[in-house]
């Protein structure tokens, strides 16, 4: 998936299959292979040429209980908001 | 406290303006991220790791209850409620659009605050001790020589673009709150040998991944010396730092490269030659108009120490408590500094919600002349109160959560934002401030334990000031998995030294325990009313070694 911030309120979202960016990690588009994972990450810089988002990147998720999560702690917390305010989320 | 006059006024509105500009320019796209960065820090908006964040100056501390209210309106109307009091005595939002950044900045404006030069490469927010003025062992007030700084530094054409960030504190007390030496300029009012009070200039303190206690390059500097002497500090580390490393940048790198007698061989032929410049000589009028703002507040004929205040420490063992821990001797008769503590059991450090900003600053207006002060340890300061108002202030502290009598001790601790928050973090810095923070609360022991600093930073970057911990705890990640990293022995104050490191990294879980241990041999071997500092420096590190990393298994269990 591609996680970025939004120019406008620098909160986090993800690339959707349509092209929009949307706040609902499950609502992100997903990848499995790594060319189709390249055609996302340029479609996100041309995203943020565009001055739509900032520092688009890819990142890997994994399903959890039903959810779909990141699977590096850090994007876990980017993806949840602050472990100490789990209410902040988004 | 200072007041703006036109210039100050007019500065700060043309910068919100051309902010509006900008921040419209970059909606547009006119503007592309790497244009528009730079100027984006300049006025303090980072990008964290769910948000822009906005770091607000808060000049050497000093804020009015006015100023706080309006604090409170921007947690409220543009942020999530809360804000965070940081360690260069600043307060962050956490949550702030860039395209409200601008209606932000003008709000600041009507209480006299911007967040210029709050990041960047530039000359940051002058820090102080907060207790400036009121303290009773001081020299002198630091705050209208900060005040004189800020004016010198904030849009200096010729240090605008430093090789990095530059922090200055100024100190005029004997004892250091502000951590002086442990910045790119730490600064400590002081008498020469005829009386006569200038300053002691420190050069090349700092913290992050090369720390560095400062060295005093000059013993005393005449006070009307100071802007054409910090000039040439300044000018000789623009020519000569390092620009091609960020990591190396810094002046504390160039003067330890150059050598201390060297950087100060440097200073000295470039201060001889700007010295007598009329640009950087400040009219002793100049001085004494700034200086009239800082002129002691009406306080009343009182006496110290009444016989009701004995009478309510005496009746009330919970308020006597707060009294010997968060009380602080005033120089004036019959009042006291007050300490608001923001570190209750398992609160974030330095966090105050909009409600509570409100309902401080009701507090201050009642119990404080209005004004208060936000220290580098992330707690809240009342200069001026009645000692008859204590135990009624007490009561209203203690209905806000901001009373826990900890100031000083084991719970007061230091917390960066950490992973929970920051783009650079590697580890989570405030669950671990919040789980030693619940293990220890309510605990009889804390004041029997004393003075211990205990500093926790989520990076190398050292925003958390683990190094001049007593005990210091750096967050590190390990294969995707946050570990904490422990030093003994640091210290802030005016005997500041670098903490050594214990040994290997421990789990999050461990941290609360390993401080126990940590704590409880201290106990056993201290001498009389030693401080911890002071056992760490007699005994060495080897003493804790076991404590905390021999029999682990049986006192995991004895903890579970």
């Amino acid at each position: 998936m591609i996680l970025a911030n939004r120019l406008t309120d620098g909160r986090v979202v993800f690339l959707a299959a349509d092209g929009s960016w949307v706040d609902d990690i499950a609502a992100g588009a997903l990848t499995t292979d790594a060319a189709s994972a390249q055609r996302l990450l340029a479609q996100a810089r041309r995203a943020e040429d565009r001055s739509a988002v900032l520092e688009p990147y890819l990142i890997g998720v994994r399903a959890a209980a039903g959810a779909r999560r990141p699977v590096s702690f850090r994007e876990g917390i980017r993806a949840a908001g602050p472990t100490i305010r789990t209410d902040l989320a988004g | 406290m200072y007041r703006y006059d036109e210039f100050d006024h007019t500065l700060v509105a043309e910068r919100v303006a051309t902010f509006r500009r900008q921040v419209r320019r970059r909606l547009s796209g006119e503007l592309t991220e790497d244009q528009f960065k730079p100027l984006r820090l300049m006025n303090g908006l980072y990008l964290q790791l769910h948000a822009y964040m906005l770091r607000v100056n808060i000049p050497y501390g000093c804020l009015s209850s006015r100023q706080l209210r309006k604090l409170a309106f921007i947690a409220r109307r543009y942020d999530r409620d809360f804000g965070h009091f940081t360690t260069r005595q600043n307060i962050q939002f956490n949550w702030i659009k860039l395209d409200e950044t601008p209606d932000v900045l003008a709000a600041l404006a009507e209480v006299e605050m911007n967040a210029m030069q709050s990041s960047g490469n530039c000359i940051r927010n002058i820090t102080a001790d907060q207790f400036a003025g009121r303290a009773r062992n001081e020299i002198e007030d630091p705050r209208p020589w900060c005040e004189l700084i800020r004016q010198w530094s904030i849009l200096h054409p010729e240090f605008s673009y430093l090789p990095r960030k530059f922090k200055i504190a100024v100190s005029g007390s004997s004892n250091d709150r502000a951590a002086v030496k442990l910045h790119d300029i730490g600064l400590y009012l002081r008498r020469n040998a005829d009386g006569v009070v200038g300053f002691e200039v420190i050069v090349g303190g700092g913290q992050g991944r090369l720390p560095y206690v400062g060295h005093t390059i000059r013993e005393w500097l005449a006070k009307e010396d100071l802007l054409s002497y910090l000039e040439a500090v300044l000018r000789i580390y623009n020519l000569g730092g390092r620009r091609d490393n960020p990591q190396k940048a810094r002046i504390k790198v160039q003067l330890n490269a150059l050598g201390p007698d060297e950087f100060r061989r440097l200073v000295d032929e470039e201060w001889a030659a700007i010295r007598n410049s009329t640009l950087l000589a400040v009219p002793r009028a100049e001085i004494e108009r700034i200086t009239s703002y800082f002129a002691d507040p009406a306080w009343e004929t009182l006496v110290d120490s009444p016989a009701t205040l004995a009478d309510q420490r005496s009746a009330d063992p919970a308020f006597d408590a707060w009294y010997r821990a968060n009380v602080v001797p005033h120089r004036a008769p019959g009042y006291a500094i007050v300490n608001l503590s923001l570190k209750a059991p398992g609160i974030a450090p330095g966090d105050l919600t909009a409600d509570q900003m409100d309902k401080v600053a009701d507090l201050a207006d009642r119990f404080s002349l209005g004004e208060l002060r936000v220290s580098h340890r992330q707690n809240l300061v009342f200069p001026d109160v009645r000692q008859v108002d204590l135990a009624l202030l007490w009561q209203e502290l203690q209905s806000l959560s901001l009373a826990t009598p900890n100031i000083g001790r084991l719970t007061d601790i230091i917390a960066c934002p950490g992973l929970d928050f920051c783009s650079l973090a590697n580890a989570r810095a405030i669950p671990v401030a919040q789980d030693i923070g619940r293990h220890f609360a309510g605990s009889a022991s804390l004041e029997d334990i004393g003075e211990l600093s205990i500093n926790i930073s989520g990076c190398m970057n050292a925003c958390g000031h683990h190094h001049v911990g007593n005990i210091g705890i750096l967050g590190v990640e390990k294969n995707g998995q946050e570990f904490y990293q422990l030093t003994l022995g640091g210290s802030s104050g005016e005997d500041a030294s670098l903490g050594d490191r214990l040994g290997r990294s421990i789990s999050a879980a461990e941290v609360p325990i390993a401080i126990e241990a940590i704590v409880t041999q201290y106990k056993t071997l201290r001498e009389a009313d030693e401080r911890f500092l002071d056992t760490y420096r007699r005994v060495g590190i080897d003493s804790f070694k076991d404590s905390v990393y021999g029999e682990r298994p049986e006192r995991r269990r004895a903890a579970a």
